[in-house]
């Protein structure tokens, strides 16, 4: 059994639209949408709900306003600019409000008021769901908007896919992972068996790139690239290509610019089931590479 | 001497548990008359620090050592503090894996052997307590 | 005004808008500061080729315990809801990664034993690019703590009659840091299935941190018309739209601002500024009335 992850650095170069089509490819694998901030890959592949659990991603301070004197300790104390006083209060109103978007679930003002009057509950940041579709199973979750530790959320729809997967003896788990460095793609690589970068032809592609391959190179993990759209930039293709090689990242193929990657989409559609063109076959080719990279 | 094991479940008879932080059970066991009991672990649910909780947890339980699957290296810091003995890569049968401990089949680890899974404590809010200058009250 | 370019997904062309917008307004006289927060990824340097005039360390708090006065009590360990700080055996270990830098450790320590230290997690670094003034921040590799280096980068831009902050895609924490305080936002999409979920996520986001806000459509002509039917139903004023013309992917692909490579598109993003102003200016009104 072995995990793919699929990153990008950059956004958008396309991961979600080339997960769905190594879904189609596949046999025997998971699925794992570990883009929670903005989860696009259902929309391809129409997963029907079979278990929806409540995530928490951390703890809320809510002042408690009956109990509340007024001191103002907790608006001093709070380092994240959580808490204020509301500007929709009458005169000489001095209870303050937590905001939620901002909390951080510290607790600090909660300890530091002297009369209880601060709240600290879990909150609930969002849902994971087991789906089926078919291409197999996939674990995927929603997360509200501006919640943190999302990486605690990533990190619990892997270990689902993991269970699944050694449950029905699949063969792969693929993950679709989010753009950047930060909390939520620490959380989809480490310990995974191999991290395919998608990438662009572009300056900024070939620098998140760059970013990208010190973060698997700081976490040890075997990583390859995949250029999309390469016919956009040719020159800076074979850049990036040779660049990457340098840095020990072999490149398992490139897919072309085709404007039928955006109709299947719009057709709810993987690419390679969608057209038989050569985008297709580039895709495919991709795939046995990335096969023949598992070792 | 007591060392102590990630289960899957509440009998010497169950599987190890692949996992530290968020093993269902921790069973502890006295190797000399192979008496043992489970605890609950109660940081399945945490919100980041799993391993680091049940570490600390079982360093205070007097254990020598801890048979696991895996072991992250916040965990494994916490169990050097505390010169608890940490041996990775174990799995089957629990009675099984006492036996081949009090055989002298294992090694010890001498470093945590899965990578930090740091994204999930961290990954909060993400605090900005520091910037420029902004220092203590 | 100050003015932030978000997304919900990501590569919808946020760095194309804000820089193009950047030079665009500072050639009109106006003086303009460009931020680039996306600082896990940060691109607008590629296209701005500025001059580094300052470059300074990005810190966050970390406790440190003094062991002469450290009693072993453990209250610093229970106070900590990241398990960033823990007591075994009567030794405190810090985990600093998973530090939010709360200070409740130091502040409830009974012996007074914790101080907080400086941590370096990213850059900060200012200069300029023609009449454009820039600030970017580098959040350090394997560090988590983004929103630290965007509040930095904020902190770090003087006055100026505008501000252009690039954020990074989606809508969690660094999106909301770099977002949070702006007057206006201007939400970038494509008109395609993912581009509109996540279109609807921003929205949610933008509304949730009441600030008003508007849509680019960039590369128009590639996908459906849903994105445009979305806005008309939800009342959101599309003040911007790109069309999928290859030769800006290639001139972006090379690094180049789209109104030096091809000169037709200047007017676009003009005419764009002054549909936000006068948003801007129609939302001040209704505010005071």
């Amino acid at each position: 059994m072995k995990e793919i992850v699929v990153i990008s650095g950059k956004g958008g170069t396309g991961k979600t639209s080339i997960v769905a089509s190594l879904a189609a490819l596949a046999e025997k694998k998971v699925l794992a949408d570990c883009d929670v901030d903005a989860a696009d890959l259902y929309l391809v592949l129409n997963p029907r709900v079979e278990s929806l659990e409540d995530f928490s991603g951390g703890k809320k301070a809510r002042i408690l306003e009956e109990q509340c004197i007024g001191c103002g300790k907790c608006v001093d104390a709070c380092r994240f600019e959580a808490i204020s006083y509301p500007l929709s209060q009458g005169a000489g109103s001095l209870i303050p409000f937590v905001n939620p978007v901002f909390c951080e679930g510290c607790g600090v003002c909660v300890r530091v008021c002297e009369v209880q009057a601060v709240a600290f509950e879990p909150a609930i940041s969002g849902e994971w769901y087991v789906s089926s579709t078919q291409y197999g199973p996939m674990v995927h979750a929603r997360l509200g908007i501006a919640e943190g530790n999302s990486g605690k959320l990533v990190t619990l729809i892997r270990q689902q896919a993991r269970e699944i997967a050694k449950r029905d003896n699949l063969d792969f788990i693929i993950v679709d992972g989010s753009p950047g460095i930060g909390c939520p793609v620490i959380s989809s690589i480490t310990g995974s068996d191999l991290v395919v970068v998608v990438t662009e032809p572009t300056l900024s592609g070939q620098h998140d790139l760059n970013r990208v391959a010190q973060l698997t190179g700081y976490f040890q993990i075997p990583t390859i690239v995949c250029i999309n759209k390469w016919d956009l930039n040719p020159e800076i293709t074979q850049r990036i290509e040779s660049q990457a090689y340098d840095q020990g990242i072999k490149s398992v193929g490139r897919i072309r610019y085709d404007p039928a990657v955006t109709k299947a989409q719009i057709m709810k559609s993987s690419v390679i089931e969608y057209t038989g063109g050569a985008v297709s076959e580039d895709i495919k080719s991709v795939w046995r590479n990335i096969i023949y990279a598992l070792g | 001497m007591k060392i102590a094991i990630s289960a899957t479940g509440p009998s010497i008879d169950d599987q190890v548990d692949a996992r530290l932080g968020r093993a269902r059970v921790f069973i502890i066991v006295e190797t000399d008359t192979m008496e043992f009991n489970a605890i609950e672990n109660p940081n399945i649910n945490a919100g980041g620090g799993a391993g680091i909780q049940s570490a600390q947890m079982l360093a205070q339980k007097d254990v020598k050592v801890i048979l696991t699957g895996n072991c992250g290296p916040n965990a494994f810091q916490v169990f050097g503090a505390a010169g608890v003995q940490v041996i990775v890569g174990v799995s089957g049968i629990i009675r099984e894996a006492v036996e081949q401990y009090k055989n002298g089949a294992f090694s010890q680890a001498s470093q945590h052997n899965v990578a930090s899974h740091s994204g999930m404590g961290g990954g909060g809010g993400m605090g900005r307590g520091g910037g420029m200058g902004k220092g203590r009250r | 005004m100050n003015i932030a370019i978000a997304s919900g997904k990501g590569g919808t062309g946020k760095t194309t808008i804000s820089t193009n917008l950047a030079f665009t307004l500072a050639r009109q006289g106006k003086s303009v500061q460009l931020l680039d927060c996306d600082v896990e990824e940060p691109n607008c340097h590629i296209f701005l080729k500025p001059q580094i005039q300052f470059s300074g360390p990005v810190n966050v708090l970390l406790p440190k315990v003094l062991d002469e006065r450290c009693n072993g009590c453990g209250v610093c360990a229970r106070v900590c809801e990241y398990s960033a700080i823990v007591v075994v055996k009567d030794k405190v270990l810090v985990f600093p990664e998973l530090c939010h830098g709360c200070g409740g450790c130091s502040l409830f320590c009974p012996q007074e034993a914790i101080v907080e230290i400086q941590r370096i997690v990213g850059t900060v670094e200012t200069g300029s690019s023609g009449a454009v003034r820039f600030i970017q921040g580098l959040l350090n590799i394997g560090e988590l703590m983004s929103p630290a280096v965007i509040h930095v980068v904020k902190k770090a831009a003087g006055q100026s009659d505008i501000i252009i902050i690039d954020s990074p895609p989606g809508t969690s924490c660094p999106v909301i840091a770099s977002v949070k305080d702006a007057d206006f936002v201007l939400l970038v999409t494509e008109p395609t299935p993912f581009g509109l979920n996540d279109l609807k996520l921003a929205v949610e986001m933008v509304r949730r941190l009441m600030i008003p806000f508007a849509v680019a459509i960039n590369r128009f002509d590639i996908g459906d018309d849903e994105v445009q039917r979305y806005c008309k139903e939800e009342d959101i004023d599309v003040v911007l739209q790109i069309p999928d013309d290859r030769r800006i992917a290639e001139a972006y692909s090379r690094g180049e601002l789209i109104i030096d490579a091809l000169d037709e598109y200047k007017g676009l993003f003009e005419e764009s500024w002054d549909s936000i102003v006068n948003l801007g200016l129609h939302n001040l009104k209704s505010e005071s009335a």
